[in-house]
């Protein structure tokens, strides 16, 4: 970009007068005055890493970004970073940075599966996705097209995905990664509120007197977060307290005033006991008021398996599960009902040595009344309680209840207010979704829930699980904006929007993301594409889905911008422009959008995926895709033709994708100007194209889309926001502002959902009544009637607008514990300096210096009874396969006897072989945080 | 909270504590005193002894080490990690002497002290290294960590803590202390503390540490602290009194004293009026 004398005068002077009052200046002039100045370039971004969200600003030199700020105008950080964030700057160029796509072929240069890689053109590339997705369009129908996609995809580029598979396609065998991170959270959310999504924000750290952690490595998790919980115990360190309840002791309860170590998966009964202790022993703090006015009572059926493979399916016929494996996959069909479950099973109506046949988990529940639900609680007696959740062994169960009630009496004191935050050890879960519900049950029955301070709150894991994975909807059953494939009307808005006949979308959408790698097993998937992720290091039970990837008649596909295992297992790489290669949109966890311009031209010939998916819409036409199909996988009855409907509203049989999609006159109205200031100056490869005159799908060089592509994708998707109670504000908006925390009304954000006081929509809805809050969700809110023991199916459905739910749910054993050959048990999950699968951050020196491998974190008697040695290597040992990794007795994981943890970054300590692939069977999202293994020396 | 760190009860051993013990090795490693000492001759000039270098755990005085060590290189090869290093022609380090560069390879601080056992002259001092009769690696005493706070991202404001997390005596040698920002007004600054009396000096917090030059790294004990007279005792500590065992008789010189009283009264008067 050049700036003119002129401007430069103009610029500078304004940046020093306004320097000199004190007044802040607006981003892009101040970008433009650093530029002239200093031959660099400061533009705000978001950082690349977790759900925080914090703001940065990058610098970029010579075309290549050469440093990183904290962004001190951004609310979140305030100028500060944690250690990833500090090495944004970076993330982008490690020596190994795929530029080429890249092919498996023989030494003709033909695709061969067991070929090695070489580079081939982006029209080759796009040659075999062509003729592979056709392939499996036609031997297993759009079920048979697969992608596994990402809560860390712009708001763009997981609009376009989801365009491109949901209105293409017409498959709904799109599945994030998020799945793996928020799936619980998100149908707990739906369950008691109707509507995704958090009701509080960070703002509730600096107002409350008590955060309460579950199963949250927060210090290391969400570091700027954390430091926000400590600046707020330092204000007032005797007021606010800080408990800490997790399954092995961290960095979190160094803060902590007192640290509660459960015995995993009865986290269940903890929450169970403090509804208990409020219902039995204090019920005069039941705000009745407010419960009448807000609140129902539900519950649903119990014996909904864990997420397992079941009976009947293919690859469990063809014996492609070990007999070890098949004594844990047999509990899906089965249980019987143990000595430690059982007291909390009976007011269900099971008893100590019952059988419990199992259905595949459903979603379904019904209303019940107080009394019900207070039966439901009767088993959580501070004795029983205390000897199934006592996680430490040596720890005096005198100790342990005085903790319990400790709990229980912070969250019940009168005028105390208390946030409850929590990540993967509520959502890995195979009860994941009832662990979330059963937090709400808790802030409701003390009407401490979407108040300023007050409220459990579910903290996020990637950067855009919210933004884009959720809001957007590429998740298998979603659609953007809450609305749901399953119905009728939502599919029909889409499709309306959308430009594509009535009947397009396909109404089932059950493909989450352990559903498709199953189906690559079960030989349904054909084709499959990874976007932003690594799905072939993080999901359990990994051997089964490489080996699956590399020796089943399947075409793999994998974009990324560093040689993860994913890269590896592929039979086609595609080298993807990296965050700040591209224009882009994130979206935090209290529900803060920040956009960031394309600051740099991506490396090598690589291009962004919101590119690959617009090049691939190319070679597909209506009558490639829209034509019908018969049944297949999940979907039980055919996908009638909607071809002759598209001919009818104009387009013609050969109309492509990208026509319809993404080039179509509503985009193209969407004009790149570079008087505008949101544009000017910056790069837009796809758009303009740019200076490295990239070889395009179709073999000519590339010379951009001539609309502003990302523009359109957002102001089309954020229309179905506005007006539901999700608005986002305009692009250029978050141009200029750092984020805004949705719903945007009248230019201003929403701090507390549901909130008469705070949230204009919960306003509107209590008009009339003038009750405080709106739960104003609309999924599920008309129920039928029961009891714990089940539905009353001749029973009326009853509304419930505006209300919210409180569910009866019992503590249940998870389907895999340790015993005598296994008796340990394996937890997982991340180190501060690592995100993730470690493909950006184990590239980073420094890093990758500090924390270079995986350890197994376990106690030192433990050890000792093993005879290992701190730092010699042991073998840890599931029934599904097992890893080799270095002892560690000391430092900052300290588990207590019977627990080991071993974090899942590496790919050489590849525990994922080890992890079981049980899911929460309501959300899929798998429990990574429990399984049994035997540890022994290597 | 820092103040929550455990109370250390393992003091630093003064190495060399028992005068007897130490002759007793040496006449034990006379043999290979002798071997060793024919091959390393050839160098001896250029053994001098560093202030700087990180010697294994249970190493005596430097310049005893010096006398004692044979260059045997038992030590090196027992360690698991390549952690010690034999100094090399060049080096411009005491020939043959181990040392370890924690930047490079710390030292993992094996609970068994592989190193030490095998040291067949006592200059790697096993008792120095031993509790109630039992390894205890915890109170080595190779060097001690030292803080640089303006390039310490932690005082930055940055959450980073990494050499905490990867001390082998979290919350005893490193602990966090926290203090407000008061820049932003909302978060707060976790910063590094080192403790002498906990610190062994392995440098795994050197090695993590993630700024370019790192901005925790280990000294020998030595040369990183500083040390405060015997003749002024902490009022306010109990603890404190210990080092009056070591405070003596107290005569002080300076510039303006050096002169006997007599002297200087019988000095003239001119620089007076």
């Amino acid at each position: 970009m050049s700036l003119s004398r002129r401007e430069f005068l103009k610029s500078s002077a304004a940046a020093s007068a306004a320097a000199a009052i004190g007044m802040s200046v607006p981003s892009e002039l101040e970008a433009a005055a650093s530029e002239a100045e200093g031959g660099w370039r400061w533009d705000k971004a978001a950082c690349r890493f977790c759900g925080t969200g914090c703001g940065i600003m990058m610098a970029t030199k010579n075309g290549k970004i050469v440093a990183v700020k904290g962004d001190p105008a951004a609310p979140v950080n305030r100028g500060l970073n944690c250690i990833k964030g500090y090495f944004n700057a970076k993330i982008m160029y490690g020596a190994d940075r795929l530029t080429q796509p890249l092919l498996r072929v023989d030494s003709n240069g033909n695709f061969d599966k067991k070929g090695k890689f070489a580079p081939v053109s982006w029209e080759r590339a796009f040659d075999e996705m062509e003729v592979n997705i056709k392939k499996a369009l036609k031997e297993s129908g759009p079920e048979g097209v697969g992608v596994f996609a990402s809560g860390q995809y712009t708001v763009m580029e997981g609009y376009a995905a989801q365009k491109m598979m949901k209105g293409g396609f017409r498959s709904n065998a799109i599945d994030p990664n998020a799945r793996h991170c928020m799936a619980s959270a998100v149908v707990g959310f739906y369950q008691t509120f109707g509507v995704d999504e958090p009701s509080g924000c960070y703002d509730d750290i600096e107002l409350t007197d008590t955060v309460v952690a579950w199963g949250s490595n927060m210090a290391e998790m969400h570091p700027i977060l954390w430091s926000r919980v400590t600046d707020r115990k330092l204000s007032d360190p005797d007021r606010v307290k800080v408990i800490s309840i997790q399954t092995y002791t961290h960095r979190t309860s160094d803060l902590a005033d007192t640290e509660i170590i459960f015995s995993p998966n009865t986290d269940t009964a903890l929450w169970n006991y403090v509804a208990r202790e409020i219902v039995y022993n204090n019920p005069e703090s039941i705000d009745w008021d407010f419960i009448k006015k807000h609140i129902i009572f539900a519950a649903g059926p119990v014996n909904i398996g864990y997420g397992m493979r079941r009976k009947g399916e293919k690859s469990l016929k063809d014996g492609k599960y070990s007999a070890k494996e098949m004594e844990i996959i047999d509990k899906e069909m089965k249980t019987t009902v143990s000595a430690k479950e059982a007291p909390a099973l009976e007011p269900y109506g099971y008893k100590e040595g019952d059988t419990m046949k199992h259905t595949p988990g459903t979603l379904g529940h019904w209303e019940i009344s107080f009394e019900e639900y207070k039966k439901s609680l009767a088993p959580y007696t501070l004795d029983y309680t205390a000897k199934i959740v006592k996680g430490d062994p040596d720890e005096s169960i005198e100790s342990f209840k005085a903790k319990l009630q400790e709990l229980a009496d912070l969250y019940i004191e009168k005028d105390r207010k208390v946030v409850s935050f929590w990540t993967m050890g509520m959502n890995q879960h195979t009860r994941g979704t009832w662990c979330n519900t059963l937090s709400y049950n808790v802030h409701f029955l003390l009407n401490k829930q979407a108040k300023p301070g007050n409220g459990a709150f579910s903290l996020t894991g990637q950067p855009s699980a919210c933004g884009t994975a959720r809001e957007v909807g590429t998740f298998t059953h979603r659609l953007p904006a809450d609305m749901m494939v399953k119905n009728p009307k939502h599919r029909k808005i889409v499709e309306n929007k959308w430009n594509v006949p009535e009947g397009t979308l396909n109404g089932v959408g059950k493909q989450h993301i352990m559903a498709i790698h199953r189906g690559i097993e079960d030989g349904l998937v054909k084709f499959a594409w990874v976007n932003v992720c690594n799905p072939y290091q993080d999901s359990a039970s990994a051997t089964h889905w490489i080996k699956a990837a590399r020796e089943m008649d399947n075409f793999i596909v994998t974009s990324d911008g560093y040689p993860g295992i994913s890269a590896k297992v592929s039979d086609l790489i595609l080298p993807s422009a990296m965050m700040y290669e591209k224009w882009g949109a994130y979206g935090n966890a209290e529900r803060r959008t920040q956009h960031w311009r394309q600051q740099v031209i991506p490396v090598g010939d690589a291009m962004s995926d919101t590119w690959q998916w617009v090049e691939l819409s190319k070679r597909f036409t209506v009558k490639d895709v829209w034509g019908s199909y018969a049944p297949s996988g999940p979907r039980k009855k055919a996908l009638p033709s909607v071809i002759d409907k598209a001919i009818a509203m104009g387009y013609t049989e050969d109309t492509t994708m990208f026509d319809i999609l993404f080039a179509n006159d509503t985009a193209k109205s969407y004009k790149l100007d570079q008087n505008d200031p949101i544009q000017k100056g910056y790069d837009n490869s796809e758009c303009y194209g740019d200076s490295r005159n990239v070889v395009g799908s179709d073999g000519k060089v590339f010379e951009g889309y001539g609309f502003f592509i990302h523009k359109y994708l957002f102001e089309e998707y954020a229309a179905f926001t506005r007006g539901h109670g999700h608005d986002l504000a305009p692009f250029d908006v978050y141009h200029k502002v750092r984020g805004l925390k949705w719903p945007v009304v009248d230019g201003k954000e929403t701090q507390w959902r549901f909130n008469a006081k705070y949230d204009p929509y919960a306003a509107k809805a209590t008009k009339e009544s003038g009750n405080s809050h709106a739960f104003y969700g609309t999924l599920a809110k008309a129920l039928q009637h029961g009891s714990l023991m089940g539905k009353d199916k001749a029973s009326k459905k009853t509304g419930l607008k505006n209300k919210a739910k409180i569910f009866a749910r019992p503590y249940m054993d998870p389907p895999e514990m340790p015993d005598a050959e296994y008796p340990m048990w394996l937890s997982t999950g991340r180190v501060l300096e690592h995100w993730h699968s470690g493909t950006m951050t184990m590239r980073v020196p420094e890093l990758y210096r500090a924390v270079p491998e995986a350890l197994c974190y376990m106690h030192p008697q433990d050890a000792k009874e093993k005879d290992l040695k701190q730092g010699a290597l042991c073998w840890v040992e599931s029934r599904r396969g097992k890893v080799k990794a270095r002892v560690e007795t000391r430092g900052r994981n300290r588990p207590s006897r019977g627990l080991a943890y071993v974090p899942w970054f590496d790919e050489k300590v590849f525990i994922n072989k080890v992890c079981l692939d049980a899911t929460c069977p309501m959300s899929k999202q798998t429990d990574f945080k429990k399984c049994a293994v035997k540890i022994y020396k290597a | 909270m820092s103040e929550n760190r455990p109370e250390i009860k393992k003091k630093k051993r003064e190495p060399l504590s028992d005068r007897r013990k130490f002759i007793l090795n040496m006449a034990r490693g006379v043999g290979l005193v002798t071997m060793g000492g024919f091959v390393w001759s050839a160098y001896v000039d250029e053994v001098t002894a560093s202030t700087l270098l990180l010697r294994p755990p249970g190493a005596i005085k430097e310049k005893d080490f010096l006398k004692t060590c044979i260059k045997c290189g038992l030590c090196a090869l027992a360690c698991p990690y390549d952690t010690l290093l034999l100094a090399k022609p060049g080096d411009n380090k005491p020939l043959g002497t181990p040392y370890f560069i924690p930047r490079d390879i710390p030292c993992y601080m094996c609970p068994d002290i592989p190193c030490v056992p095998v040291c067949p002259t006592g200059a790697l001092d096993e008792t120095s290294v031993t509790t109630d009769g039992v390894l205890d690696i915890n109170i080595a005493d190779m060097g001690l960590a030292i803080v640089d706070d303006e390039s310490c991202i932690a005082f930055w404001g940055i959450q980073c803590d990494a050499c905490y997390r990867a001390c082998p005596l979290l919350g005893e040698a490193i602990t966090i202390e926290y203090e407000k920002n008061a820049r932003t007004g909302k978060h707060a600054f976790m910063k590094p503390i080192v403790h002498s009396d906990a610190c062994t000096g392995c440098g795994l917090c050197e090695r993590a540490c993630v700024t370019e030059k790192p901005a925790i790294f280990v000294l020998p004990r030595e040369t990183a602290m500083g040390k405060a007279g015997d003749y002024y005792i902490k009022g306010w500590d109990k603890e404190d009194e210990k080092r009056l065992e070591n405070a003596g008789e107290i005569k002080t010189t300076t510039e303006i004293s050096k002169q006997s009283a007599m002297d200087s009264l019988n000095s003239g008067m001119e620089d007076l009026y």
